[in-house]
């Protein structure tokens, strides 16, 4: 019973990491119906601008939580950056292509933010800094970190914010319209390259929050970090229903307590081919993921 | 009898230049020879893997990742025919001589790839019947990494530790037969009923069904299609590279395939080819560049796609009537 | 109106869409040509390839042989080179993809006549190369395969680096007779050869001791959360847990492993050994023990100067400290250019008789004979973590075990 216990928070801890990143995946998806690939990577470039960074800041100021929210700050600030580019240069000349050339672009630089991370920031994993210091948290035998909490927490909070942002508030209106439909939301006058810029800054802040707290609670990173993560957080998000923010959150809980369990009690070598299984399983009862909306097709 | 000349033909032309390519490349005076052989030969595993996703992809548009997992299927299923049974099939041929029993190993394990991969093809094919667009996609990208991720748990075929001692059958002749068996049947799939029915599809499905196509029917067959011939580019990769390793069947290896038939041409089998043999060589090419050799190759094809979203050849064909594009 | 305007622009971007998709397609013709222009090998160097995956998954391990292979590189040309000529490395990534590692090897053999190759780091990368540099008859070192298939390939293929069922007796015997532990839990890597292969002798020789194996558990490289196996191992109340991953994965497993509360010592293998171990996996790898080539404590000089070496030249941008891939490569390196020397010749054909000749050669990693089958035979070391609180690490010498 105990270690069932401790595997359940094992997987929700895990869980709370694939909640965090998908947030990010299932917003741009939700707007540009894109595959951004290169999400995986954002968030391992958000954890890297977390390590240079707190080298320069930690320290300096009055407190640990300071230095972290500077850091983290700072660093979702530069992964913003980066997500606008990427869409200023990657992704907007071919809006209006077919969604293949758009998937194939994400893969491109996906693959291109990897391979040059491996000659700037070296192949070999780095220790990332403890910018909240551990505290163990024991409850019977149990055992549960801080750092866990926070992440489990501040998906949480992320995906109330951000459910609350786009529902209510008048640029969130204006994410749903392109959404919707982008050229009725040009008629209408909503400067959509601006949402859209809007969109892929705010998935990329998400996936640096998520990568530095990730790495603050698994401290070793490396420049292909974000891979599998990635690919997990994504099968979370479609899991959940691709662009429903609750679903992302849900898939991503889902998945990590399928994983744990699967390895507690079952053969750790399958791990990794039952979160596709599990996905494989929902979407054919429910083709469009747990709170994904059906889409009617019409003639 | 017309159709036994061209074929006999085609047999011919590539046992003629099987030889004359060991002849000039292997054994001749072209120091870099087996080199170039060697990229001949991805060149033509990587042509066949593209032209029969382009046949799910392109031109059925059922969206697949997970091309990589029937290459697999293919690749490990024929290496353990030839490595278990090829002892008992050469006792049981051994009136023929080497060469002879060599071409029924292969062809047993060739049968048994593409069989296998049907198989795999038909299972990922079912789910495909309820998904579509992304949510297929990420279906099949699934269904390639549980692949691999089996494979890495069976003994019998090396698990983690890859599969040793697989004989070295398959050769330019035998890839380039299938290169030009794929290629012909996919371009006679696409100018039957079935392929105007596949096209259908990809333009309209509810349309489609409307006009009286078996969309059910047609999408599965599409995968099967395509899974049998990945199947037997694996039992030829096999073959040729006499070792297996779940590290050339990741995930990575379909988003090549994917990007093979985009750069190409999306539903157009020329461009498929053109891109499989451009992203054989383009790595290669940038060798010079050593480790700044991936980043270039990124780049360059992140730029391919801005300034040529609809690939290299587009929808066009080379050769014949051209195929009409998308009304609009 | 509308419509008419838009058309005008869409050919107009077209236009220069198809412009810039020429002027890729040229840039990269060029990049073809230009590779081929490659200068050929100027008659006072000798040429050996080495091929590694510089990119890639297993990056940081293709990486680390590189360094030590320029260093050992620098080191013998600065000292007169071989045989009156400079040695030069051309050096190929195959992206750890096994069939990338067929086409480099064949590269390198044929379009660049290397006379010898250095490579791989992972077996299945070495199986792949090594029947092309056998059918070429092209000797083949690899620095660090341990999957005793690698050299049954042929006569021409050879390691410098334990085989696994030795280091898998080694650390085996080390749990069974000098811990006096009696259950012991694997965690290994399912995806990785190397540990794979290491993790089943370990098992082999453990049972053979009289030991149990209360569970085997799995992980895949690159995974970062290992709670879920670790917790189940807990529960089995194992005395030591066999980790014989790479140092990537270790240092994470031995923080989570602590932090669920395990205090049992966990042992390894060599893919351990690098100051990122200690780094990553800070004060909660004290009392960990695992097998390798060497200790730094080891006043050898020739070991001394490598690590002060390395220090010098890699220190300011990575590691301080070289991992085990580092000291077997520059030990690859160092063998092969001593089998050109006693061989007083750079053919293939004589430095493959003279690598089979060769016997207790002093390298970094120890005395290094080859045996019949092209093994090397040399002895390992125990060595135990001490880690402070800062992840200031070093190893402490245990026992050595001679095969």
């Amino acid at each position: 019973m105990e270690s069932f216990l401790q595997q359940l928070i094992n997987g929700i801890s895990l869980g709370s990491i694939y909640a965090l990143v998908a947030l990010g995946y299932t917003m741009v998806y939700g707007v540009l119906r894109l595959i951004n690939f290169a999400h995986g990577d954002i968030y391992m470039l958000g954890a890297y601008f977390g390590y240079y960074l707190s080298r320069l800041i930690q320290g300096r100021t009055p407190s640990h939580l300071l230095d972290a929210a500077v850091v983290m700050f700072l660093s979702m600030l530069g992964c913003a950056l980066v997500g606008i580019v990427m869409e200023r240069l990657a992704y907007r000349p071919v809006r209006r292509a077919s969604r293949l050339t758009l998937l194939i672009i994400a893969i491109g630089v996906s693959l291109l933010i990897e391979y040059s991370s491996q000659v700037i920031f070296g192949a070999d994993p780095k220790f990332f800094p403890q910018l909240i210091p551990e505290t163990q948290i024991h409850m019977g035998g149990l055992i549960l970190t801080n750092q866990q909490i926070i992440v489990l927490f501040t998906a949480l909070a992320l995906m109330v914010l951000l459910n609350l942002f786009i529902y209510r508030t008048r640029t969130g209106k204006a994410m749903r319209a392109v959404s919707f439909n982008l050229d009725a939301a040009k008629l209408m006058g909503i400067n959509t390259d601006q949402i859209i810029a809007l969109t892929f800054a705010l998935g990329s802040a998400l996936a640096a929050a998520g990568g530095i707290l990730v790495s603050i609670n698994i401290p070793g990173i490396d420049p292909l970090m974000g891979v599998m993560t990635g690919l997990k957080a994504f099968v979370a998000a479609v899991l959940g229903g691709i662009g429903n923010i609750f679903g992302a959150v849900l898939g991503g809980l889902i998945l990590g307590l399928a994983e744990v369990m699967v390895s507690g009690y079952g053969s750790s070598t399958y791990r990794d081919a039952i979160a596709f299984l599990i996905l494989i399983a929902i979407l054919l009862f429910k083709p469009s993921g747990i709170l994904g909306k059906g889409q009617v097709e019409k003639v | 009898m017309k159709r036994l000349l061209w074929i006999t033909g085609a047999l011919a032309a590539l046992a003629l230049l099987q030889w004359g390519c060991s002849a000039i490349l292997l054994d001749g005076p072209i120091r870099q020879g087996p080199y170039y052989y060697q990229i001949m030969i991805l060149a033509g595993i990587n042509i066949v893997l593209a032209v029969s996703l382009n046949l799910t992809n392109g031109i059925t548009g059922q969206f697949s990742i997970g091309h990589a997992g029937f290459f697999a299927v293919g690749a490990y299923v024929a290496a353990s025919v030839s490595y278990y049974g090829g002892p008992g099939i050469r006792a049981a041929t051994a009136f023929l001589p080497a060469v002879g029993q060599d071409t029924v190993v292969l062809l047993l394990a060739l049968a048994a790839a593409g069989l296998a991969a049907a198989l795999a093809g038909l299972l990922v094919g079912i789910p495909s019947l309820r998904l579509r667009g992304d949510y297929l996609a990420i279906v099949t990208l699934g269904f390639g990494e549980i692949i691999r991720v089996v494979i890495l748990n069976v003994d019998a075929v090396g698990g983690a530790r890859g599969f040793v001692g697989i004989p070295k059958l398959s050769n330019f002749f035998w890839v380039y037969l299938l290169v030009t068996a794929c290629v012909v049947t996919v371009w006679n799939v696409v100018r039957s009923s079935y392929g105007r029915a596949f096209i259908a599809i990809r333009e309209n499905e509810i349309a489609a069904q409307a006009m009286g196509i078996d969309v059910t029917r047609h999408k599965v067959m599409a995968f099967v299609i395509g899974a049998v011939f990945a199947g037997m580019a694996g039992c030829l990769f096999g073959h040729y590279t006499m070792y297996l390793h779940t590290n050339s069947f990741t995930f990575v290896k379909s988003f090549e395939i994917i990007i093979m038939v985009a750069i190409g041409g999306l539903g157009s089998i020329e461009g498929a080819v053109l891109g499989a043999i451009f992203l054989t060589v383009l790595p290669e090419a940038f060798r010079g560049f050593e480790g700044y050799r991936m980043i270039i190759y990124s780049l360059a094809l992140i730029l391919i796609m801005i300034f040529r979203p609809q690939g290299m050849l587009g929808q066009a064909s080379l050769f014949g009537k051209k195929s009409k594009g998308k009304r609009k | 109106m509308l419509f008419s305007n838009t058309m005008k622009n869409r050919s107009r971007i077209h236009a220069l869409r198809n412009a810039a998709f020429v002027a890729a397609a040229a840039a990269l013709a060029v990049g073809f040509s230009g590779c081929n222009k490659k200068d050929a090998a100027a008659s006072d160097e000798i040429l050996i390839g080495h091929y590694g995956s510089l990119t890639g998954a297993t990056a940081t391990f293709g990486q680390s042989a590189q360094k030590g292979i320029e260093m050992a590189v620098d080191a013998i040309n600065v000292s007169g080179g071989v045989l009156g000529k400079k040695l030069k490395v051309i050096v190929e990534d195959d992206q750890g993809k096994p069939e990338e590692a067929q086409t480099v090897v064949t590269k390198l053999i044929n379009k660049d006549r290397v006379v010898a190759l250095l490579g791989e780091i992972a077996s299945s990368n070495s199986l792949a190369a090594a029947p092309v540099a056998q059918s070429s008859r092209i000797p083949m070192i690899s620095p660090g395969s341990t999957n005793p298939k690698v050299t049954s390939v042929g006569d021409y293929i050879f390691r410098v680096c334990f085989i696994d069922p030795f280091q898998g007796q080694v650390m085996a015997k080390f749990a069974a007779n000098t811990l006096k532990v009696k259950k012991v839990a694997i965690l290994r890597d399912i995806k990785s050869d190397y540990s794979v292969g290491l993790a089943n002798f370990f098992v082999e020789g453990f049972k053979g001791l009289g030991g149990e194996i209360l569970s085997d558990e799995s992980y895949s490289q690159g995974d970062k959360d290992f709670t879920a196996q670790l917790t189940a191992l807990k529960g089995k109340n194992p005395e030591a847990i066999f980790v014989p991953g790479y140092y990537t994965e270790v240092g994470l497993i031995a923080r989570q492993a602590r932090k669920l509360g395990i205090t049992v010592p966990l042992l390894g293998g060599d893919g351990w050994d690098s100051s990122k171990l200690w780094e990553i996996g800070g004060a909660a790898l004290n009392g960990c023990f695992y097998s390798n080539h060497y200790s730094v404590d080891d006043p050898s000089p020739i070991l001394q100067k490598f690590v002060a070496d390395y220090k010098a030249r890699y220190g300011k941008t990575s590691d301080s400290i070289p991992d085990a891939m580092a000291a077997l490569g520059y030990d690859a390196t160092l063998v092969l250019a001593d089998a050109m020397k006693r061989a007083q010749s750079s053919k293939p054909d004589s430095i493959r008789m003279a690598l089979a000749q060769t016997k207790g050669f002093m390298g970094v990693t120890g005395n290094t004979t080859l045996d019949e089958n092209r093994n090397a035979v040399k002895p390992a070391v125990v060595l135990e973590v001490i880690v402070d609180e800062k992840g200031n690490g070093r190893n402490k010498f245990k026992e050595s075990v001679s095969p």
